[in-house]
């Protein structure tokens, strides 16, 4: 996480600030980070002065976000504009076209229930364990380094590792997990895992749940660490037992921890692709089709790059208003 | 750390979140970039002579792994006997096109690229090869080579591609099973409805033993292994132009039906559902599958202690045929090498190539006039396919990739309701196909 300055840091920081009266606000805020390496008041040469300091100081930032972030998404909405296919490039504004075909696209609405519903469980199923994980090796105890460690490890995999080493032990033909089922006399006939719209989806959800729940229990154990003993001590001198010493201290003082797992953890689910790319291709009968997936497949097996674009400046569109309107969301509830 | 909310946290994650979809969806914009990526062009001037230049030059290729151990052989000889340096990458063959498709945009194709045939009309309509018509035309053997895939590769006249790889769908049986099902390990099925018969008498040996097996999530092994039974009955599956399909006539519904019974009586082996094509090809050598259709490139990787025989694969009613595959190569239109990258194509189709390390691989030749040769002569396997070359057929189609190799495209949606399901939308699911051929 970035260093954050709170509002009250930074009114703070006006008040003893020496010179205040020609910056803007933002070259102040990159003055008051760096200031203790600044000299004193301005004077000398134009390139010592705090101004171009500051300047300075963004300049790298800037140009990565320029060249890395501003510029591809201009190509995007210009490609998004153009009849654009691979093989051939650009061949010219073609608008709306690209966007008016979108809902054409049979798989299109499929795409969009689908990853909605897959978000919502994700979400509530991995952010669920992951505080259930937080909250057993909450306590420094003898031991308990090792249970963290393992709950953590999953998350230390790349996720197409993960997905590769999950779709061979499902595999009917080659993995050992239905054998060892059958083995066990759990199962009569080899399990299908990756075979129904069901158990795909439940598949998949397995594999996330494995690989992020450890990552997620690590922010929300230092969420836990964070709130004080004394308030814990407080409310057990006064009477309360554990369930309500969870509802009434843990929740309400983890709230900016679980904010951020919730945010993190919906955005990635709705960005999904690597995991269903690699076990179900979108199958079976495009039953898990993404809408990632959809986007890939209209640049790299319809070989359109226009529509491909199209559809994913309505996905950063869509993104980009669930986040504020989470943001929004958290904040009230912080409020209340 | 401070408290997570506040306008500036919204803001900076905000920006991270945005920078993580651009960085999902700027695979889009990595290969975008560039001018029209089509047009002829480069190709290094110089006369076109038919056995090109050997002078030292370092070369570049690209193939997809499911040729991969031919192309290998096949560059290993050459880079030991020649002064030209040909450095072999090897692409997951379901990240081929894409892979393709962005080294097109950005004009970082390799001097030299292989393409599963039925990908070729749209690469060369695509301008992505370089013309090789004199040079072809100027090889003695010219005329025998197999004209499906030079046909695939012809382009307005003019001729892009040569065979690289030949890989034909044959029908694998294993004569131990047979055997031991009280089969006559020497007559393969025929027909359609004796491959039923024969593959069920093996399933009832039970004890982990299946009748057959076949990739029912992967559209390309259902056109490679499907289509030559409808073939073989004398029909065709699309129209010349590859912009219609007749993929729901009697004959195919035939062999639908056919596939449909094995999935009901679990003829099949277990996986079928889901083989979305990567480990089709790996259930036969377990020596526990009767008959089922296979890649002639896989026939050199079999065990060796598995005792099986080749057959053609037969329509309903009999006869014969096969889709002809494989890989087709030529020279990229960007490469600036193409007299050295040409003389490893005219080599690679030479006499000594074809036969000593083609055929010693127990693969299909790429030329009709070797089709006997010394190694085939000795494994009566190869003739029988070799000489299934002529009956095969290799589909033409500029939305042959989009409409039946998609993993979501219609073809895989037929494919699964004609056998899974009771195929009652047969119909609807051709027009699909149609339609995406059409598009």
């Amino acid at each position: 996480m970035q260093p954050q300055v709170s509002d009250r840091t930074a009114a703070d920081g006006r008040r003893t600030s020496t010179d205040r009266t020609s910056r803007t606000l933002r070259t102040r805020r990159i003055i008051r980070t760096h200031r203790t390496s600044l000299p004193g008041p301005a004077g000398g040469p134009w390139w010592r002065s705090r101004k171009a300091k500051g300047l300075g100081y963004a300049a790298p930032t800037a140009t990565f976000v320029t060249v890395f972030f501003v510029l591809p998404l201009l190509l995007v909405g210009q490609m998004s504009l153009s009849d654009w296919p691979l093989l051939a490039g650009d061949r010219g504004i073609n608008s709306p076209e690209n966007y008016t075909d979108i809902t054409d696209n049979t798989l299109f609405w499929p795409a969009i229930r689908f990853t909605l519903l897959y978000t919502v469980i994700v979400t509530v199923v991995l952010l669920g364990l992951a505080l259930l994980l937080a909250l057993l090796v909450q306590e420094s105890r003898p031991g308990v380094g090792f249970f963290r460690t393992v709950y953590f490890l999953p998350g230390a995999l790349g996720l197409a590792s993960a997905s590769l080493l999950f779709w061979g032990l499902y595999s009917p033909t080659t993995g050992p997990l239905s054998a060892l089922l059958e083995g066990l006399g759990l199962v009569d006939d080899p399990v299908s895992f990756l075979g129904s719209p069901t158990s795909a989806l439940l598949s998949t959800v397995f594999l996330i749940v494995w690989k992020f729940a450890g990552f997620y229990m690590l922010i929300l154990l230092v969420g836990l660490q964070r709130i004080p003993h004394e308030v814990y001590e407080a409310a057990r001198m006064d009477g309360a037992d554990r369930w309500q010493i969870f509802r009434r201290i843990t929740l309400p003082l983890l709230r900016p921890s679980l904010a951020l797992t919730l945010l993190l953890c919906a955005t990635g689910s709705l960005l999904a692709f690597d995991q269903f790319f690699i076990l179900t291709k979108g199958g079976p009968d495009n039953s898990t089709v993404t809408i990632v997936q959809l986007i890939y497949r209209e640049a790299f097996q319809r070989l359109d790059l226009g529509t491909a674009a199209a559809l994913s400046i309505i996905v950063l569109a869509v993104l980009l208003l669930l986040n504020v309107l989470q943001f929004r969301g958290l904040r009230h509830a912080d409020e209340s | 750390m401070g408290r997570t909310a506040g306008p500036r946290g919204n803001a900076a994650r905000l920006g991270v979140v945005t920078l993580a979809l651009i960085a999902a969806t700027g695979l889009a914009t990595a290969c975008g970039a560039g001018d029209d990526g089509g047009g002829g062009g480069g190709g290094g001037g110089g006369a076109a002579t038919a056995d090109g230049v050997d002078d030292g030059t370092k070369l570049t290729m690209w193939t997809r792994a499911a040729t991969r151990p031919q192309s290998e052989a096949l560059v290993k000889a050459y880079n030991a006997s020649h002064k030209n340096r040909i450095e072999l990458t090897v692409i997951p063959t379901d990240d081929y096109q894409a892979k393709v498709g962005a080294a097109a945009g950005s004009r970082d194709l390799p001097d030299l690229f292989a393409s599963d045939v039925v990908f070729v009309p749209n690469y060369t309509s695509s301008g992505l090869f370089a013309d090789l018509t004199e040079r072809v035309d100027a090889l003695p053997f010219a005329d025998d080579l197999a004209q499906s895939h030079i046909k695939a590769g012809t382009h307005e006249g003019k001729k892009y591609v040569v065979p690289h790889t030949l890989d034909l769908s044959v029908l694998f049986y294993n004569k131990e099973l047979y055997k031991r099902a009280k089969l006559d390990p020497e007559k393969p099925p025929a027909t359609l409805g004796e491959w039923d018969e024969q593959a069920r008498a093996v399933d009832a040996l039970g004890g982990g033993v299946n009748g057959t097996f076949f990739g029912g999530n992967c559209g390309g092994c259902g056109v490679f292994t499907w289509w030559p039974s409808i073939w073989a009955a004398g029909e065709d599956v699309l129209n010349k132009d590859g912009t219609k399909a007749d993929l729901s006539s009697d004959t195919a519904k035939k062999v639908y039906e056919t596939y449909r019974g094995w999935v009901k009586d679990d003829i099949v082996a277990p996986g079928a559902r889901e083989e979305t094509g990567t480990t089709w090809t790996g259930v036969f050598p377990k020596g526990k599958t009767g008959v089922m259709p296979m890649p002639s490139t896989t026939l050199g990787l079999m065990p060796k202690d598995l005792d099986l025989g080749v057959a053609p694969i037969p329509g309903p009613d009999g006869g014969k045929s096969t889709f002809v595959g494989g890989d087709a190569i030529g020279v990229s239109a960007t490469s600036e090498s193409a007299d050295q990258a040409w003389n490893f194509l005219a080599w690679s189709l030479g006499e000594k190539a074809q036969v000593d390390v083609v055929a010693a691989h127990k693969d299909v030749v790429a030329r009709t006039d070797l089709a006997s040769n010394k190694h085939s002569d000795a494994d009566p396997r190869l003739v029988t396919i070799n000489e299934l070359v002529e009956h095969g057929r290799t589909p033409y189609a500029l939305k042959f990739g989009q409409t039946f190799n998609d993993p979501n495209g219609p073809w895989l949606t037929l494919m699964r309701n004609a056998v899974f399901d009771d195929g009652s939308s047969l119909d609807k699911d051709n027009e699909a196909v149609t339609a995406s051929l059409a598009d």
